[in-house]
């Protein structure tokens, strides 16, 4: 296993990101302040209900927002090069070539009418990581090879391959150009249990022989828990609670994290009672005062109603609340 | 719970539903997709029956087939309705392929489904009150003003309070949640005595998700409704379901109590299964499932065993015998392999 060296300089830090999208609402709030950062070799995961921003942030990151969306405040730190003022010409040279991403739909990403393994090939030549096509195409098998298809998949076309297969065609895709960081947003929510558990295993082990740092997206707790060592928990827009995963799922700090456990079917162990979080998530065009998580959380004050409170620090990881979980003893304070 | 000494609401035997592959204009089909093989189960009232199983599995045309939403090749399906409340005449034993014409409107006011996905499966011009009205025009049951408060009735118990605040919204302005509990109410609003829901909250968040199931298990205990529950998670199925069947291409390969299914898995399919299930629990360790290849289509499938190509305990028995038929291992415990 490579090294997680933590005295290093991360390879990506985003600083105090915040991110609208322009509606006929009004402006909405999608991502609010959010800082982390991504060691090398790493992977970090994003978990939260659909509309938290983790989407988003994937996808300003690889700085593809649709046309509404606005950055409005914010850095995007790769290998110490602000992304964030880049023209998109420029920012060509970083996406897919330093930063690369696993989309959710694989079937869309790939296109029906070419031969997979010439998109691959494409996309190596485009970057010039190659310059021979038979180069290019040898590339291609170790890849393949690499992410469990078989080489000869390459001269079939998408609509031949089953869904985990495709998946992996993408993952091999995004590896094209051999980037530093990897966002992989819910690769595998559309597969059966089986296939993404071989995909996971599949993608874990290229992580880590490649030694790539890697941000994962996932609503899936579980998903989450396996192949990550740091995690951040997102609600309505902010970051409310990062850490290594093993501590956070292991006793979260914040009330919201502890919900999203306690909501979750589980078939290990005994069958405890699943809780329901009372309440839907707060609308980002009107967000709620202080913290956004306050109108359902049972544990809220006058103080969560007025100002989002200020992150409390315990080791390694943080979490954004007035009356954070496991408070006694202040452990590892 | 079922009641074993009573007679079962849905009794399913050797139920068949096989897919012609088209071989051109005016050329009669020579391949069939096995969906359905032979699959026969009880289902007791007020009883949830998981299916559980990959997707392609068959488990969704189970359950079309069972609120006729589509015809079997093959089999039978006996109902034991409960007397209806209003009208009909559909109490007493009756088998599936003997409702008809006007029986079959009859027949949909005790057999309903929900569909998985909650924006799919509502019109979006419509109201609410349109989507869940709907089915008591059809039916003809009271007249606008009671149609009116039935609506408002459903909507309260489905936890869409205050009914006013929800009766002329349109899809568009509802989150999943509150659309899959329309979906709901649209079921219940005629009261079914047999409901199949298929993959309700696979499209929702943890958060809302929890809702809708634990919204499910009260009305079916309150209202007496047996659920056919189709899921692909079987932790979903843990809390949903008193009796969980496993379905590998087409066929059913184990059957037991929940609790029993998770502890003592038998067939190599459903251990396969439950540990590829990932956890968010750091202490939990699990191994890899030990089976391989990909789930493929059951085109024409040889005799032997479904699971035979993947299955890691395979023998030479397997290679040259039938399918292998269910077999009681244990009390109320079925098991389709020849090596469990």
């Amino acid at each position: 296993m490579p090294m997680t060296t933590a005295d290093t300089e991360p390879v990506l830090k985003v600083v105090d990101l915040s991110l609208s999208y322009l509606t006929r609402q009004g402006p909405l709030q999608a991502v609010q302040s959010v800082s982390f950062e991504l060691g090398r070799g790493q992977s970090l995961g994003l978990v939260g209900e659909s509309g938290c921003g983790k989407t988003s942030i994937a996808n300003c990151l690889m700085r593809l927002l649709p046309d509404n969306g606005r950055l409005t405040s914010g850095q995007i730190l790769l290998d110490g090069q602000d992304l964030v003022p880049l023209s998109e010409e420029e920012m060509r040279h970083f996406r897919w070539g330093q930063m690369a991403m696993v989309f959710q739909a694989a079937m869309n990403a790939l296109d029906p009418v070419y031969r997979v393994g010439q998109q691959v090939v494409e996309a190596i030549e485009a970057h010039g990581v190659e310059v021979t096509t038979a180069g290019a195409r040898e590339r291609v098998a170790r890849l393949f090879r690499m992410v469990g298809l078989d080489p000869q998949l390459m001269e079939r076309y998408p609509h031949e391959f089953s869904g985990g297969m495709r998946q992996r065609a993408v993952i091999a895709m995004a590896l094209a150009c051999d980037p530093s960081v990897i966002i992989a947003d819910e690769p595998t929510t559309a597969l059966d249990v089986i296939v993404q558990d071989r995909l996971l295993r599949e993608l874990k082990g290229v992580q880590r022989e490649l030694s790539m740092s890697m941000i994962y997206i996932s609503h899936d707790i579980g998903v989450v828990a396996e192949v990550t060592d740091r995690i951040g928990v997102m609600y309505a827009g902010r970051l409310v609670e990062l850490g290594d995963t093993a501590d956070v799922f292991g006793a979260p700090m914040h009330p919201y994290t502890a919900a999203l456990m306690s909501s979750f079917p589980s078939i290990s162990g005994e069958k405890h009672e699943l809780e329901t979080l009372p309440g839907e998530p707060p609308n980002l065009a009107n967000p709620p005062a202080g913290c956004p998580f306050h109108p359902r959380c049972a544990y809220a004050t006058e103080e969560c109603r007025e100002e989002f409170p200020a992150q409390v620090q315990r080791g390694s990881r943080w979490t954004a609340c007035w009356h954070p979980l496991t408070d006694m003893a202040g452990v590892g304070q | 719970m079922s009641n074993p000494g009573s007679a079962p609401l849905v009794a399913v035997d050797g139920l068949t539903k096989r897919f012609p592959i088209a071989a051109g204009l005016f050329r009669k089909p020579t391949s069939f997709i096995h969906a359905v093989d032979d699959v026969s189960f009880r289902l007791g009232g007020s009883e949830s029956l998981g299916l559980v199983g990959e997707s392609g599995c068959g488990k969704t045309t189970v359950g079309k087939l069972l609120v006729k939403l589509l015809e079997p090749t093959g089999g039978n399906i006996t109902y034991r309705f409960p007397a209806p409340a209003v009208g009909g005449h559909l109490a007493g034993s009756v088998e599936a392929s003997n409702i008809r014409g006007r029986q079959l409107r009859v027949f949909r006011r005790q057999a309903q489904m929900i569909f998985q996905d909650p924006y799919e499966s509502m019109n979006p011009r419509r109201t609410v009150y349109d989507t869940i009205a709907e089915p008591l025009a059809v039916q003809g049951i009271g007249d606008v003003v009671g149609r009116l408060d039935r609506v408002s009735e459903i909507l309260n118990l489905v936890g869409l309070t205050p009914a006013g605040a929800f009766l002329f919204r349109r899809p568009h302005e509802l989150s999943g949640g509150q659309r899959q509990r329309v979906a709901i109410a649209r079921a219940l609003v005629i009261g079914p005595s047999f409901v199949v829901a298929d993959e309700p909250t696979s499209m929702l968040d943890v958060s809302s998700r929890t809702g809708i199931m634990s919204l499910m298990q009260e009305l079916a205990e309150r209202l007496g409704i047996a659920y056919l529950y189709i899921t692909h998670d079987l932790a979903v199925a843990r809390y949903m379901c008193h009796r969980i069947a496993v379905m590998y291409l087409g066929k059913i390969v184990e059957m037991a109590e929940t609790e029993e299914l998770l502890r003592n898995p038998l067939h190599p399919y459903t251990r396969a299964l439950l540990s590829a299930v990932p956890s968010p629990d750091p202490m939990r360790r699990r191994e890899p499932p030990n089976i391989e290849g990909d789930l493929s289509l059951p085109i024409d499938p040889p005799a032997r065993c479904r699971f035979y190509d993947r299955c890691p305990m395979a023998t030479e028995r397997c290679a040259n015998s039938p399918h292998p038929p269910a077999e009681e291992k244990a009390p109320t415990h079925w098991v389709a392999c020849y090596e469990a």
